[in-house]
């Protein structure tokens, strides 16, 4: 596949690998904060093959793992309300509430409909006016623009049965919480490619000159992270600590302008609840005033929940900081596996827990 | 007022409806002498030992690129029994199917499968209908359960593989999943790619009479070619190691699973079968499959490394190994 | 958290175009794009196109790669 195939040449990693292997020296703590590069890499095998002072850590950039249980439990809610379809992408349907999930209220007679994209689920709001759509959104800054177009159409097309319960969150101030936490020590963050490729390098500026933390931006074929690792590297050598974009072919400094006009038009930043992190200001996307109408929240009048509990013993939290990794977790392969998962770490297809699980 | 004729919940009762039914869309597709006596079970007599097999097919939509529910139910069970050694001869096919049901459908399913089993060279001598009300059935369930015999020397099963011993697969993986999937346009994507729903019987026998030392066969049908690898790994208690770069995926359905975000390896075949030899009979065994239509792409694509704890392992495409797990649940698209 | 796989366009109607990935199809959105053509190739995500693939950055991220490869 072009733009794909030619990124996963055997040829370029092994030289890539021995480049890794001259510069590496005192251990380095990198941490991807992206979900889809925690996938990539465990695919590839690439963890074996790096120099053993490298640690890469999987950082909470999984949107599934982050929803926090009481927004879960809330999908739950409407997924049971008999006037709602939820529409939803798969990566939701077997993650765990506090007693359920989408998937077990489909099989108790809930309608609950995977979709691939958005505009799927208003066009089935088009089609069913019998019934009220409820799209999960869920993602963040690559996806939420996506959804700000759908919400926006469905504005002007007036569509009154769809709406969507929002969850959106953005990547730059966790990454924050997690430097000002100071739980771990870390070297550099390979950054999401495509959050990236819609808010642009600019914005990780701040945080590479206040936490002095370089930071690059990654692809996702294996030669695009191995070239990641390099230019971390090079800048700990160097001394440095700058934003550089190694996945030039997708990445500008300014992002995509017509995406983030888009995404400031319907959405405005607030507080957001992230499992594991706890409630970050300005981390969530809320929709705008012109926008409550199609806000399931308000529509379907869901009532704040007390923060449920988190099942104890499960180290999600600690795992999406990246203080600890998932064999630590007393659960973990032995009552939490993916067939019956505990937290949504394991459930998600590229949660860290599932991926250790998977490609262990 | 509605003209197409409709399956009635009449049809099922046994009666009159029942009997017409049976004399105008079905025996007459099916037509063989042991259906004809039309008696309460078929009489034949088998030689030596016997394999029996049953399988459901509730496949939607019923009618996909390459196939039909029809088709895949007659190929289902003859496979079943071809992976076992066995000539498949029997089968017997009943049929489940909702009020409302068009005829004209039915038929053509029938038909589907009255070709499939006279292309495999089995004969249908007993069945059964029964219809429920609207809603109970997704239009037609099926299940067909087959015999055949199995030739001395010809008995495999998947307690068989060894260490040494090597992989080899027919060709492309994942094509009945895609075609399925993508009709079921639950996802928009259209693709020209087409189920690979075949009866293997005839390659089976191709491979047999060249004589090799087959230890396991298998075809890989739901949750894919990974699955069934780690089902043969628990039966032999044996570990396996499958090389990426030669697996057969078409560029289709590498696209299909990569805009998904799944994984061809857990997508199901309904015309492909994984094959254990001993490595000195692999010549033969890829040779025999090459020189018949079904195997033209036959290649080796792993080899069982050792005995003792199950596992099946892949090496990646960079040249690194990560562990192949049996599916969990179904696949679903994913955004991240 | 971002599946996006690079897709080349067939054909464009206003926000419309129809994507083509190794011969599987899909109506992708390209509103976020300016002056996407018959030939571009855009990466795809929940049926959006988000970004335009540079084929002249790829290139040399390629010439790049090799450079650290074989020097």
């Amino acid at each position: 596949m072009k733009y794909i195939d030619e990124f996963r040449d055997k040829k370029l990693v092994s030289g890539l690998l021995e480049e890794i292997d001259r510069l590496s020296g005192q251990p380095v703590n990198l941490m991807e904060v992206c979900g889809t590069h925690t996938m990539a890499i465990f695919r590839s095998g690439i963890k074996q093959l790096l120099p053993e002072t490298i640690n890469l850590i999987s950082g909470p950039g999984c949107p599934v793992c982050v929803t926090a249980q009481a927004d879960i439990d809330a999908m739950l809610a409407l997924a049971r309300d008999k006037r709602v379809t939820i529409a939803t992408f798969g990566d939701m349907l077997k993650v765990p509430g506090t007693r359920s999930s989408l998937e077990k209220e489909r099989a108790a007679g809930c309608r609950v409909v995977p979709v691939y994209s958005p505009l799927d689920a208003l066009e089935l709001a088009r089609e069913r006016p019998g019934t009220e759509v409820v799209f999960l959104a869920v993602g963040f800054e690559t996806t939420a623009p996506a959804i700000a177009s759908v919400v926006s159409d469905a504005r002007r097309q007036n569509i009154t049965n769809f709406s969507i319960y929002c969850c959106h969150k953005l990547i730059p101030p966790a990454m924050k919480l997690l430097l000002d936490a100071r739980e771990l020590k870390l070297d550099g963050f390979l950054c999401p490619g495509h959050v990236s490729s819609i808010i642009g390098s600019r914005a990780y500026t701040g945080i590479a000159r206040r936490y002095r933390m370089p930071c690059v931006i990654s692809g996702f074929e294996p030669t695009d992270i191995l070239e990641t690792v390099l230019m971390l590297l090079r800048q700990r050598r160097g001394g440095a600590a700058r934003v550089e974009i190694q996945y030039k072919r997708a990445v500008h400094p300014a992002g995509n302008p017509l995406a983030m006009r888009m995404l400031r038009a319907v959405f405005s930043a607030g507080d957001a609840d992230w499992r594991g992190l706890g409630v970050i200001p300005d981390s969530g996307l809320h929709l705008k005033k012109p926008f409550h109408g199609f806000d399931a929240a308000r529509k379907f009048r869901i009532a704040p929940v007390k923060t449920a509990a988190e099942p104890r013993q499960c180290l999600c939290g600690k795992v999406l900081r990246g203080v600890s990794t998932p064999p630590q977790c007393r659960l973990f392969g032995k009552t939490c596996t993916p067939e019956h998962p505990y937290g949504p770490c394991m459930v998600s297809s590229e949660g860290t827990c599932a991926a250790w699980y998977k490609y262990r | 007022m509605n003209n197409t004729a409709r399956i009635l919940l009449g049809h099922g009762s046994g009666g009159t409806l029942t009997h017409q039914l049976l004399a105008k869309s079905i025996f007459p597709l099916f037509d063989n002498p042991i259906l004809a006596q039309a008696d309460d079970a078929a009489v034949f007599s088998l030689k030596g030992a016997t394999a029996l097999t049953t399988d459901s097919f509730v496949v939607q939509p019923l009618f996909f690129p390459g196939g039909d529910i029809g088709k895949l139910a007659v190929c289902g069970t003859v496979n079943d029994l071809a992976m076992m050694g066995a000539a498949p001869l029997y089968l017997t096919a009943a049929c489940i199917i909702e009020e409302g049901f068009e005829i004209s459908l039915l038929e053509k399913i029938i038909r589907s499968m009255s070709r499939a089993a006279r292309e495999a060279g089995v004969t249908i001598v007993g069945g059964d209908l029964k219809v429920v009300e609207q809603g109970a059935a997704d239009g037609i369930f099926i299940n067909t359960s087959g015999v055949g015999s199995i030739a001395r020397g010809r008995s495999v099963s998947g307690h068989g593989a060894r260490p040494g011993d090597l992989v080899i697969i027919n060709g492309h993986i994942g094509e009945h999943g895609t075609a399925v999937m993508a009709a079921r346009q639950n996802y928009k994507l259209t693709t020209a790619v087409k189920s690979d729903c075949a009866c293997l019987n005839g390659l089976v026998d191709a491979v047999l009479r060249a004589g090799p030392r087959v230890h396991v066969m298998r075809d890989p049908t739901r949750g894919g070619v990974a699955t069934t690898l780690n089902e043969i790994a628990l039966q032999s208690g044996v570990q396996i190691e499958i090389d990426e770069e030669q697996l057969p995926v078409t560029p289709a359905v590498r696209g299909f699973s990569e805009i998904l975000g799944i994984d061809p390896l857990y997508l199901a075949n309904e015309g492909k079968m994984l094959l254990f030899a001993d490595p000195r009979s692999t010549a033969a065994a890829l040779a025999a499959m090459r020189g018949h239509p079904l195997g033209k792409q036959a290649r080796i694509i792993g080899r069982v490394t050792g005995k003792g704890e199950p596992l099946v392992v892949l090496r990646t495409a960079i040249g690194s190994t990560r562990i192949l797990s049996m599916l969990t649940g179904e696949q679903l698209p994913r955004i991240c | 958290m971002c599946l996006a796989i690079p897709a080349k366009i067939i054909r464009t109607s206003g926000s419309q175009a129809l994507a083509d990935m190794s011969g599987v199809r899909r109506p992708v959105d390209v509103r976020f794009l300016e002056n996407v053509k018959k030939g571009d190739y855009v990466l795809v995500h929940a049926g959006f196109a988000i970004e335009k693939i540079d084929p002249k950055e790829a290139r040399e991220t390629l010439k790049l790669l090799k450079s650290v490869s074989f020097e």
